[in-house]
């Protein structure tokens, strides 16, 4: 082996093949480090050593640019995965007396008869979030703004707590398979199935459980997001899907999560007849 | 124990053939939209693990362990070991399928992360790879043993590009081996909420790059010492082989920065120099074209072909080995044209993530690659079952039908990936007018994917017809002898040692700064993405 490593030493494969790769590696660090990025006129670099840092993928000097505000007021509310977990029998408490007050929109329980939508069972950080943009503006309401306007941030984590512990309204699903657009979303159109983040697949925080809710309310949300109309949810989540939807879409999505059958406009009259 | 490696190879290769033809039927308008694409990915785990893991590296393990002992032409050193790796790659398939059939590890075989599987498919995989380098390990040692016993004698060719295959994978699956050990799997035990998804995309670069030179070795090595012997030539050029192998060795593991072009969390700098050397690589490939075509034309004008082209006429052209060898070349030719495409960074961009992806590696791997691990297995198979493989029609038909159906396969896949059909998707509305026009092309891939199902049917007949003939005994095997076989080398190109430093030093210049950056720099980690996981 010494032996064989001595031989390579001395013979003239030694210097070649290190040298050529060397110079290979020295040219390639040249021109990928200085040459190129010095040559990238849509970069200004200070000196060559910027240049260096920049090609080596530090960030460095990075324009600060500053943060684009929206023009209209926005949700105050960061949400995280273990939000409003646990809540203790005392906030439900709280929040059953403070409830009474809601009752004769959203029903004894949280059920609504109206089309007001049912409360009952509804994510506490759904509750909390949507009390909350009520109340900084960020989702507009002429009904339940003078509402909340009084409450405090505990009132509101405390009839979150308690809507999430009432039950929910028994699940109704119309036979036959889930629209298209429900079960499979419209991939070219980068619309996620909408289980993916309501509740079938998959829950994200934030996202309400849509099952049971009155076919009116489902379709008025869903067209105001598509028509920004309503615009508090974080990053245009749930506006970038709305935006996407058709008409027939937006139609069929209320339907199948209102618990309704059928696909057309028919059963939709019958809907309206029910109040 | 060699029959054991190409039988759990082929075996696995026919279990993922068919998942292959069912995915393409899935994404074709023949089917309607599968409800729940979990099962495509499911599917396309499995069929991507087996094919791009499990079979080539038993082929080339099987293939290993023979060269070793007809090369050197004495008993492999360390037989209980390769039964160990064996076993070991046996146990880590198993271990890795079971998950993915259940749907719990539906990450895909790039792994994917943040997003995270169950845990025994990563240990699965990884025992594959500890089993592979029990291997990389005994070729090196029977290699060396044997200069020992024989010194100043070259070390035979086709075991010298064996143990440089050897190598380069040793080295270069050191990257998943490090993402898997200290990335993903803490996390999929649940130690760790979070994983630094750049960094393992960087690691995983490492070994996806010159994994795909591991898959080509085996072929490589066909084409040096099967094919001329096959056809009655030489081999051109004994030193060039050996050049070829060293190179590949060298430059082809440090550039897979080249998968990353459009990762913003390598600096601009890096991507270049990784460029610079993914060039370089075209080297030992036209090196090989040259030396093989010169030896192809020796075999011609041997057998009295005359002219500038006679001698392709006097080519044996019904053996199944010149067969294969010339269909693979010219799959390979097409798929590196298609290559040079992905190598550069601009033109990159319009077919980056499309099907054209998925298209050019099944032509190349797939087509390329694959047709000579079926030419392997023909030439190998009477040594190693002491029986005669004689039904020469039908393993030319498989050839062909495996050439035909790789071609309708993978023309129309690259086409509607130029149209922008984007991977690793399992859901296409066709009645959109925008892919409308896709429909066709991915029609024409489902008849080829069909083809290539009835192709892998026959190549099992073939193998399974060998199996039920009478014992004879075949003559000693021979490699291919080389116009002027060499007396005494340089021991620069009779041995490794200065060319793994070469890689190795490489591999730090153009792997250490990104790696070392992305370690040292906080708030890279994002939280992981339990695929399968009830939540
Ligand atoms: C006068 C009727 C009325 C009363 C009283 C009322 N609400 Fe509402 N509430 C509504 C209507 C109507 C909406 C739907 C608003 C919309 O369409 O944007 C609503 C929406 C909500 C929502 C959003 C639901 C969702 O899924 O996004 C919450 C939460 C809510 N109300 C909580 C309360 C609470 C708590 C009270 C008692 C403090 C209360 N409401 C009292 C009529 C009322
Ligand atoms: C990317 C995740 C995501 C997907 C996919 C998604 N949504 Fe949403 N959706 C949200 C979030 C988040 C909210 C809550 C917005 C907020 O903060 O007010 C929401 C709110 C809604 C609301 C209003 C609920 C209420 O009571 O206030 C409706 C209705 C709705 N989504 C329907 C759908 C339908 C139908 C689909 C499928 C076509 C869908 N969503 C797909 C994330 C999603
Ligand atoms: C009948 C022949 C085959 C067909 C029809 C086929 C089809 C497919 C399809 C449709 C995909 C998924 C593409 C995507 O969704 O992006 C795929 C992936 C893949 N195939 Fe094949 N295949 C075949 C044979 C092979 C062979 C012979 C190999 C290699 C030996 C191979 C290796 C792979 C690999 C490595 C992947 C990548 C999986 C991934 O993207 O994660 N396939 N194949
Ligand atoms: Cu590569």
């Amino acid at each position: 082996m010494n032996r064989e490593w001595a031989a390579i030493l001395r013979s003239k494969w030694f210097p070649a093949s290190v040298g050529i790769t060397a110079a290979l590696a020295i040219a390639g660090l040249l021109v990928g480090f200085v040459v190129l990025p010095l040559a990238d006129r849509n970069e200004q670099f200070h000196s060559v050593w910027d240049a260096i840092c920049s090609a080596a993928g530090l960030i460095q000097n990075a324009a600060r640019e500053p943060v684009v505000q929206a023009n209209y007021p926005t949700t105050r509310v960061e949400l995280t995965p273990r939000m409003l977990r646990g809540a203790s029998a005392e906030s439900i408490g709280r929040g059953a007396t403070l409830a009474l007050r809601c009752t004769m929109c959203h029903g004894a329980r949280g059920l609504s008869e109206a089309n007001t939508p049912n409360l009952a069972g509804q994510y506490a950080v759904v509750i909390y979030k949507q009390l909350m943009d009520f109340k900084t503006g960020a989702r507009v309401s002429a009904v339940m703004a003078p509402l909340v306007g009084d409450l405090s941030d505990q009132d509101m984590r405390d009839l979150a707590a308690y809507y999430a512990y009432l039950p929910r309204v028994p699940a109704s699903r119309p036979a036959g398979e889930p629209p298209q657009i429900v079960a499979s979303g419209a991939p070219l159109r980068s619309i996620a199935p909408c289980g993916a983040c309501h509740g079938e697949l998959a829950s994200k925080p934030g996202a309400a459980w849509l099952e049971g809710q009155p076919f009116d309310y489902l379709r008025t949300q869903l067209q105001d997001f598509a028509s920004g109309a309503r615009r508090n949810d974080i990053g245009e989540q749930m506006r970038n899907v709305a935006r996407g939807m058709t008409v027939a879409e937006i139609d069929a999505a209320s339907r199948f999560y209102a618990g309704l059958r059928g696909p057309t406009g028919s059963q939709a009259d019958a809907s309206s007849k029910q109040h | 124990m060699i029959l054991a490696h190409f039988w759990l190879a082929f075996a696995g290769f026919g279990a993922a053939l068919p998942l292959g033809a069912w995915q393409m039927y899935i994404r074709s308008p023949l089917h309607g939209w599968i409800s729940d694409p979990e099962w495509y990915y499911r599917s396309v785990t499995a069929h991507g693990t087996t094919m791009a893991y499990v079979f080539p590296t038993l082929v080339a393990m099987g293939f290993g362990y023979f060269v070793a002992e007809a090369a050197l032409q004495r008993p492999l050193i360390g037989l209980r070991w390769a039964w160990l790796g064996f076993a070991l790659v046996v146990i880590g398939t198993v271990t890795a399928i079971i998950p993915v059939a259940l749907g719990l590890a539906s990450v895909l075989y790039t792994f994917y992360p943040p997003m995270i599987g169950n845990p025994f498919y990563y240990i699965g995989v990884v025992l594959v790879v500890v089993g592979s380098w029990i291997w990389v390990a005994l070729m090196g040692i029977n290699m060396q043993r044997w200069k020992r016993d024989n010194p100043g004698t070259p070390v035979p060719f086709p075991m010298f590009a064996t143990v440089a295959g050897a190598y380069l994978w040793g080295w270069t699956a050191v990257g998943a081996a490090l993402e898997l050990l200290f990335q993903i799997i803490p996390a999929a035990l649940g130690l760790s909420r979070t994983i630094d998804a750049g960094l393992a995309r960087v690691f995983f670069s490492w070994t996806l790059h010159a994994i795909v030179y591991f898959w080509l070795m085996p072929t490589y090595i066909a084409y040096y010492t099967i094919l001329p012997r096959a056809i009655g030539g030489r081999l051109y050029s004994d030193a060039m082989g050996r050049l070829s192998f060293i190179l590949f060795l060298v430059v082809a593991m440090p550039i897979g920065v080249h998968h990353l072009f459009a990762d913003p969390e390598v600096g601009s700098g890096f991507k270049f120099l990784h460029s610079v050397f993914t060039a370089l690589v075209a080297l030992p490939t036209l090196l090989t074209v040259f030396t093989i075509c010169a030896s192809v034309e020796i075999a011609g004008r041997l057998r009295g072909g005359k002219g500038v082209l006679g001698w392709l006429a006097a080519l044996p052209w019904r053996n199944p080995v010149m067969l294969g060898a010339a269909l693979s070349f010219v799959m390979l030719g097409f798929g590196g044209a298609g290559g040079l495409i992905n190598m550069s960074y601009q033109l990159d961009s319009t077919i980056h993530n499309t099907q054209w992806v998925t298209g050019h590696f099944h032509l190349i791997f797939g087509g390329a690659i694959v047709i000579m691990y079926f030419v392997i297995a023909y030439d190998l198979w009477p040594h190693l079952t002491g029986r005669s493989l004689d039904s020469l029609g039908l393993m030319r038909a498989q050839l062909w039908t495996w050439f035909v159906g790789m071609i309708v396969l993978t023309f129309p896949w690259h086409y509607v990936g130029i149209l922008g059909m984007p991977r690793r998707m399992a859901f296409y509305d066709y009645s959109d007018p925008v892919i409308a026009a896709q429909a066709a092309s991915v029609t024409m891939s489902v008849i080829g994917a069909a083809i290539l199902v009835v192709s892998g049917a026959l190549f099992f007949l073939v193998l399974a017809r060998g199996h039920a003939a009478p014992r004879t005994a075949p003559p000693a095997y021979r490699f291919s002898v080389a116009v002027r076989p060499p007396r005494a080398l340089p021991a620069a190109l009779n041995g490794f040692g200065l060319w793994l430093g070469l890689m190795i030093a490489l591999t730090l210049v153009n792997y250490g700064f990104p790696i070392a950056h992305l370690l040292a720099t906080p708030g890279t980690a994002v939280p992981t993405v339990n695929v399968g996981a009830l939540r």
